[in-house]
């Protein structure tokens, strides 16, 4: 008789920091123990946490164990599984101040400020199911919207309740989903086929909530595209995944499979007479393939590059036909909103933005990994709560959102609520939703190099705009952090900016200046200090940096010892010095010295 | 999948043996004390014959079955706990599987206190 569950989180940031080897040690040491009737090991998606892995819950009491190593295990299966004590130097210990601390109930999941300001409805079901269970999936409601969809619902009738929730697509620009889908449904009348797509080539550096969705919720997203093809009258879906999601595609395909045996994809489903189903296309990693049109284009087999719309997808879609594309978030929200109405939906969120949003936390924050938050959250709250803040003490300078589309938000707009339209207002974007942190280290200016030098890489060279343009905004910044730019070359900078935006064919191309955009609206002094004193602020640019060593040094020759080129010379005590002619900048003399005596200006 | 009823009758297999992973603020919880003491005097049977009762009568929503370590008073082991929200906690002493059965019947079920195991009635 099963008394307890172990859930390990089998994502992909808990499976490289070594997830399976646990769960099988986990499985030795319980049977060594005789426990193997008795506990359960599950192995589930991202629970969040991602920094912290690998991480596991034990149910019923929840304890919640983070970075677990596999000598760990035979502790916790005596200690925990067999006498009933929680391993405390284990359980993750960040409690919400709020939080009441019983001793003799260990810290619980929920009660942990992470968790604490969260709101799951897109993730509700990772690390709380087994994936490759689609039995697990019912226990949770799971087809039940499906059922209801097909037996008491019209296609008309599930339109207007995704209309009426206010859902907009969570892929980056945010169109209402219930529009989309009433678009693909009638603007071709009599069609004889029409084709329901998901994009999951989550391509902006730094995002993984799809991911995640796929990983631990794969049911969720065959439900929601099943319920999508019903609304507009299509048989078959695809599910654009890039090949570097090689768990997120095993997992997606073994739900698939479970879901043809069991009769939920497939003829006749429920016996009401609706057939669906649907497959995996894999992509091959270019971030173009994300924009609606390369995305069908590389579906169909061919190179994946945009074409100018209209025709939209929902009139010429997929192989010519009437098509609806939405994003794997997106669809993970439409099985509740069926089951609990478009009014508890609306009850969350904004005016305009309706619902949650999965952030991916990254950068300079404590608590690196996914949280899902209603919108309207500030980011303070994001950041500080739920984040933890930054970590060394050091201050917060800006966040990126929107990956390579988007843009920074400064410190004075920490308390904004974060929505669609106060994000487009501040020049930023939400995006797919990864939220990048920096602090007082990061050169803005080499931020927005660092993006472009990606976009540049990723553009498909099909419009002049794009491939030219950008490929220009990447020469006059590397100009810039390399000390060689003028005042006109930030003003030629800006100019390009907008030509760029207003000429690209794709999305790709008329976003891609919005990271050198909003760096100079906030951070303009940054990119005036390069070129005109020639200095980074942040002394993250190499070419504008000076290693020197202050009369602090007790000539103790570890600098010298340790430098990799040589370029330090000096007689044991007696100052040192760095030739600047040999100094490559790798900082490792900063690093060895104990008497802080090396600064970098 | 022909049918919703055959969902429904998946959904209801499934629904106990995922209940143990939601977490509830009105769940009962039945701590049974597993410390070596607890162990030695025969813990084991007890915990697994609350955790068939609780499973058998389908309360595996409403009550959680959890170890803990020694409460100290090793001499009245196997000993068992039992915390309901908002009511005083009941502490069961020299429990076996037979009157693991009838507290759950008694207690849990009927809302009773069965008197005369708890520590207070406890004669040597």
């Amino acid at each position: 008789m099963i008394r307890t569950h172990i859930m390990v989180c089998g994502g992909t940031g808990c499976t490289s920091s070594g997830s399976a080897t646990l769960i099988s040690t986990l499985e030795t040491e319980l049977a060594a123990k005789g426990l193997a009737e008795e506990v359960k090991v599950v192995k589930t998606g991202c629970f969040g946490l991602c920094a912290l892995g690998p991480v596991m819950i034990v149910y019923p009491d929840g304890t919640f164990y983070s970075m677990v190593k596999p000598e760990d295990i035979s502790e916790i299966v005596e200690e925990h599984l067999l006498k009933g004590r929680p391993v405390e130097r284990l359980v993750y210990k960040d409690v919400h101040p709020d939080a009441q601390v019983d001793e003799h109930h260990a810290t619980s999941l929920n009660e942990t400020a992470f968790y604490k300001n969260q709101m799951r409805v897109a993730l509700k079901n990772c690390g709380l199911i087994n994936p490759e269970n689609i039995e697990e999936y019912i226990a949770l409601d799971g087809y039940a919207a499906l059922g209801k969809v097909l037996t008491e619902m019209t296609p008309e009738e599930v339109i207007n309740v995704v209309l009426d929730s206010g859902l907009r697509g969570r892929g980056g620009a945010g169109f209402p989903t219930g529009r989309k889908w009433q678009l693909a449904r009638n603007i071709v009348p009599n069609a004889d086929q029409k084709y329901v797509c998901c994009n999951a080539d989550e391509g902006d550096p730094g995002a993984f909530m799809d991911r995640s969705v796929l990983e631990g919720d794969p049911h969720a997203l065959i439900e929601a595209m099943a319920i999508a093809g019903y609304a507009v009258g299509a048989n078959q879906g695809y599910v654009y995944v890039r090949a570097e999601y090689p768990i997120a595609v095993k997992r997606l395909q073994i739900a698939i499979d479970q879901a043809r045996e069991y009769g939920l994809l497939g003829k006749d489903i429920f016996g009401t007479g609706f057939d669906f189903d649907m497959d995996i296309r894999l992509g091959a990693g270019a971030f173009v393939c994300g924009e609606e049109t390369a995305l069908m284009t590389s579906i169909e087999g061919h190179r994946g590059e945009p074409r100018p719309r209209p025709p939209f997808p929902a009139e010429k879609g997929l192989f010519g036909k009437p098509s609806v594309l939405n994003n794997v978030e997106t669809y993970a929200n439409i099985p509740q909103i069926i089951l609990k109405g478009a009014d508890w939906f609306k009850s969350i969120g904004t005016e305009k933005s309706k619902g949650t949003k999965v952030f991916a936390l990254g950068g300079k924050i404590v608590n690196t990994g996914l949280v899902e938050v209603p919108m309207g959250t500030t980011l303070r709250t994001v950041i500080e709560d739920i984040g933890g803040g930054i970590p060394n003490g050091k201050k917060f300078k800006a966040a990126q959102t929107g990956g390579p589309s988007g843009g920074c938000i400064p410190p004075q707009y920490l308390d904004i609520p974060i929505d669609y339209d106060n994000l487009l207002s501040i020049g930023s974007m939400m995006g797919s939703g990864g939220l990048i942190v920096m602090d007082e280290d990061n050169c803005m200016v080499d931020i927005a190099k660092f993006f472009l030098e990606f976009t540049v890489d990723e553009s498909c060279g099909k419009c002049t705009p794009c491939r030219i343009g950008n490929k220009r905004l990447l020469e006059i910044l590397t100009k810039i952090t390399e000390g060689k730019g003028t005042l006109e070359d930030i003003d030629k900078l800006e100019e390009l900016c907008y030509y760029i935006k207003e000429n690209s064919l794709c999305g790709l191309g008329q976003t891609a200046p919005n990271p050198v955009l909003s760096t100079l609206k906030y951070f303009r002094d940054e990119y005036i200090a390069h070129v005109t004193e020639k200095k980074c602020p942040a002394h993250v640019c190499k070419k504008l940096v000076r290693y020197k060593i202050t009369d602090a040094c007790k000539g103790c020759t570890k600098c010298a010892r340790n430098c990799p080129v040589g370029a330090i010379s000096g007689k044991v005590k007696e100052l040192h010095v760095i030739d600047q002619d040999k100094c490559v900048k790798c900082g490792v003399c900063v690093d060895n010295c104990n008497f802080k005596a090396v600064i970098v200006e | 999948m022909k049918s919703l009823q055959e969902l429904a009758a998946i959904r209801e297999k499934m629904k106990d043996k995922v209940a143990i992973r939601e977490a509830s603020d009105n769940t009962v919880r039945i701590v049974v004390g597993m410390a070596t003491c607890g162990i030695a005097a025969g813990a084991r049977p007890v915990l697994s014959q609350f955790v068939e009762e609780v499973n058998k009568e389908g309360l595996s929503d409403k009550v959680t079955v959890t170890q803990t370590g020694c409460i100290g008073l090793c001499q009245y082991e196997p000993i068992v706990e039992i915390f309901e929200s908002g009511k005083e906690k009941t502490t069961y002493v020299k429990m076996d599987a037979e009157k693991a059965k009838r507290v759950v019947a008694e207690h849990i079920k009927g809302g009773k206190v069965v008197t005369e195991y708890t520590i207070g009635n406890y004669k040597a």
